[in-house]
């Protein structure tokens, strides 16, 4: 969590700050922390030298030295700067008219193309294209099966041809698409090492023949060091337009995200989450900036809350949020449960998104503590059915907590409210409500979880100020 | 021996093709003369963590390098190269890295990794250089998963002209095993390849079933498997580490196969595995053709990593 790195920084000012001021060479040593972090996601050494750098000359910028909390501060350069090096996001496939527009996709081997290709063309199904896949994989054995495979399964049709010549089968795809009226070609390609002059002046005769639209270099999440040097070479010799990460289920920090980013300027457009046809997702460079820094991510708090609730409990709590039967004896539970995972802002801190808008909000743990007083100055009848609760009930709950009764009917409010909203959403998947929680935008709909819980929001003029400031330190 | 000078061509091929090569050479920064200080031990860390090796063990490395330099064992920038080489190299004794075969009977070679990793590829080549050795051999599709990878093993066999075990796609990869073990019973093969999907390390149920695969073959022929074979992609960063750790939890893993070993990469988290998980090198892959492999050779590999 970013706590874990505030507190580094932290213990290297405060052994500091004794013995007068901070220097420019004590604000690099603090960097030791982030570089070792960087380097075990996998990031290319030089990418984390140039980044340190430029966060050494940010934070000089940002009077860290002077700063009263140099820690927090430094952690929230870095994750700005890292996740400004991420995007911006860019999730579009261009279309071109009169079509077909061409897509192509490359890389090495084993990085995911085929299946890439499989995903995409699902999802350009999805928004009402008519896409043709091209088995232009003349190299590894059953490459053409496996494609006509996975066409089968989406029912899209897959362009093959018996043949050793991969520019042919390119040049007869679109032919055949623009005879049958397939407006989006998605060509894959055999896999191939940036270093094999053969295959990748293939890759150019190919790119000469039918000038896709659209190149995207296939990625493996796992790459190492060595990722720079083949995205370089593939951006070198075909222009990419993007690039795609795969097998980002796994556990992986995905340095190599950052690397092939750097090294190209190109935008990464979508991350393979698994294996099925389904499992492509948009890009978030918050999340990626997160999971390279090993803070805060979605596996974390989803481990943190199974180790919490039993399977069992948070079954039956999921049927009585969906049923509307949540009472305050539940909303009890899950403050104590949310205390015991480390806090309600860490928790926030660990939901992609939101993560990075931290720096604009309040939540205070306190909060929570107030609003336990108020349950438990609630009788028995007033937790279960908070219906009853009238004005002379809402007296003696405020007097028993030593409170005001707009404070009670605040939270009763809320509570009803957010009850509700749980309801609603608890038809939906983990995505859809992640989704949904994203979609609401600002911050309000978190007042609506928690029950009761005031959030500050400082004033949205600053948070655009300092985006607009992020884009232009954009490469 | 041949295929030492054979792997170190293509090593050497591979690095004249890719000068453009981001990351400096070692030679750059151990010119002639120089003497050793904290500034070339820096230089030294950033090169081993080009090569992949990590952190943890890049730190380890260059703390013995230090030792050995304030103890005066070595002084110039010439002893680095030759006291690292030399301190690697020891991490493979010659004894881990033979295949063990079956006292008698067929011996099983089980063969997992992640996705995409090379693991069909790699069973090509090991049923080539077996069956070049005159052994019978015979493969097991047990990736009944991925679109096609049944269709691509028998191309694989047919190629090599060794015989197969298949059922249809989506079928279970277990009984695959069962009926592959009976196969290689009946036939009096001498070696069984094992093919298996690739899964991803964290993902739980799919390891279960890799173990399932493992406990079948085993209750079919005791003794079996005689070899878990991980295969790892050479461009594999640092979760390499908890792919090993994880497949040799799920399934006994006791060798690496280190494919794609012709690219730039140099496979350098091979030496964090040994290092912090003890697991050997077994074979090295290097490039798509079944006789692109080599026995594994410290010696070539560690040449590589410091030319
Ligand atoms: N877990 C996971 N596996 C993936 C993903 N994308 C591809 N794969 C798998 O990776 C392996 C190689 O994929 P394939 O499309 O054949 O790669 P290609 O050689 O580049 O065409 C297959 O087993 C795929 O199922 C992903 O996002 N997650
Ligand atoms: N250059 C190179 N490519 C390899 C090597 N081993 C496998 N491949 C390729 O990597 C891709 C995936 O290999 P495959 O055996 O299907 O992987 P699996 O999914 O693990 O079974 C294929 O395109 C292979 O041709 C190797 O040693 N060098
Ligand atoms: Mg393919
Ligand atoms: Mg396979």
């Amino acid at each position: 969590m970013f706590d874990a790195l505030t507190n580094k920084f932290n213990s290297v000012f405060r052994g500091l700050s004794g013995r007068g001021r901070i220097s420019e060479k004590n604000v690099r040593e603090s960097m030791r922390e982030v570089r070792s972090a960087l380097l075990e996601a996998d990031v290319n050494y030089k990418v984390v030298k140039d980044f340190c750098d430029s966060v050494v000359e940010k934070a000089m910028g940002a009077k860290v030295i002077e700063s009263l909390h140099p820690g927090q501060l430094m952690v929230k350069i870095v994750n700005d700067e890292l996740t400004n090096l991420m995007g911006p996001v860019d999730s579009k496939i261009y279309f071109v008219s009169p079509g077909p527009t061409i897509v192509m996709l490359a890389g090495l081997q084993g990085s995911g193309k085929t299946t890439t290709a499989a995903k995409l063309a699902r999802l350009l199904l999805k928004q009402g294209k008519n896409p043709l896949l091209v088995a232009d994989d003349l190299q590894r054995p059953a490459a053409i099966e496996q494609l006509k495979t996975l066409g089968q399964q989406l029912e899209i049709p897959v362009y093959f041809e018996e043949s050793k010549d991969a520019v042919k089968v390119a040049r007869n795809s679109v032919n055949f698409a623009r005879k049958n009226g397939r407006d989006v070609v998605i060509l894959d390609t055999a896999g191939r090492l940036h270093i094999d002059t053969e295959l990748m002046g293939e890759l150019g005769k190919i790119c000469t023949a039918i000038t896709p639209h659209q190149i995207f270099l296939v990625c493996d999440s796992m790459t190492g060091q060595d990722a720079v040097n083949s995205a370089k070479e593939f951006n070198e010799q075909l222009e990419l337009d993007g690039v795609i990460l795969t097998k980002l289920d796994g556990d992986a920090r995905g340095g190599a995200a950052l690397s092939v980013k750097a090294v190209t300027g190109k935008p990464i457009k979508f991350v393979g989450m698994g294996e099925k046809l389904d499992q492509l997702e948009e890009f978030y460079p918050d999340r990626m900036a997160s999971r390279i820094l090993g803070m805060g991510d979605v596996v974390t708090l989803v481990e943190k809350a199974q180790e919490q609730f039993s399977e069992e409990e948070a079954q039956k709590m999921q049927q009585k949020m969906a049923k509307g039967q949540f009472t305050f004896d539940d909303f009890l539970k899950q403050m104590q449960s949310l205390k015991n995972m480390g806090g309600i802002k860490d928790m926030l801190k660990m939901i992609p998104g939101i993560g990075s808008q931290m720096g604009a909000m309040d939540v205070d743990d306190k909060e929570i503590t107030r609003l336990e007083a108020i349950v438990h100055s609630m009788t028995k009848a007033e937790r279960r059915d908070p219906d009853i609760i009238d004005a002379s009930r809402r007296r003696r709950i405020a007097r028993g907590c030593g409170m005001e009764p707009s404070d009670v009917s605040g939270l009763v409010k809320t509570f009803n409210q957010s009850r509700q909203m749980m309801k609603a959403m608890s038809g939906m998947g983990a995505m859809g409500r992640m989704k949904a929680l994203k979609s609401m935008g600002n911050m309000d709909m978190f007042s609506g979880r928690m029950p009761g819980l005031k959030i500050k929001q400082r004033s949205k003029r600053k948070r655009v100020d300092r985006r607009k400031k992020g884009k232009k330190n954009r490469r | 021996m041949a295929f030492f000078s054979k792997t170190l061509d293509k090593l050497k091929n591979g690095l004249a093709k890719s000068r453009k090569k981001i990351s400096d050479s070692l030679t750059t920064v151990l010119t002639l003369g120089r003497k050793i200080d904290e500034e070339l031990l820096e230089e030294l860390e950033e090169k081993l963590i080009s090569d992949d090796i990590g952190v943890e063990t890049t730190l380890q490395i260059i703390e013995d390098l230090r030792a050995a330099w304030k103890e005066r064992k070595i002084s110039s920038a010439e002893d680095v190269v030759p006291f690292l080489k030399q301190e690697l190299i020891e991490y493979w004794p010659q004894c881990d890295r033979e295949l063990n075969f079956a006292e008698s009977g067929p011996t099983v070679v089980m063969v997992t990794g992640v996705n995409g990793s090379g693991k069909t590829t790699s069973i090509a080549k090991l049923a080539y250089l077996l069956s070049s050795q005159g052994k019978e051999v015979v493969l097991a599709a047990c990736d009944t998963f991925r679109a096609a990878a049944v269709e691509q093993l028998s191309i694989w066999s047919q190629r090599t002209g060794v015989q197969i075990v298949k059922h249809q796609q989506n079928s279970d990869p277990a009984a695959v095993a069962f009926d592959a073990c009976e196969a290689a019973l009946a036939r009096k093969a001498d070696v069984l390849l094992v093919d298996t999907a690739g899964r991803l390390h964290t993902q739980k149920n799919l390891m279960m079933e890799l173990s399932k695969i493992r406990n079948v073959i085993t209750r079919k022929i005791p003794d079996a498997p005689h070899e878990v074979l991980q295969v790892l992609d050479a461009t594999t960063g640092q979760n390499a580490i908890n792919q090993a750790k994880m497949f040799s939890e799920a399934v006994d893993v006791t060798g690496i196969m280190l494919a794609k070993l012709d690219g730039t990469a140099k496979g350098g988290i091979v030496v964090a595995i040994r290092n912090q998980i003890n697991i050997p090198v077994k074979f090295v892959g290097l490039g798509e053709k079944p006789e692109d492999i080599e026995p594994f050779d410290p010696e070539t590999f560690v040449e590589a990593l410091f030319s």
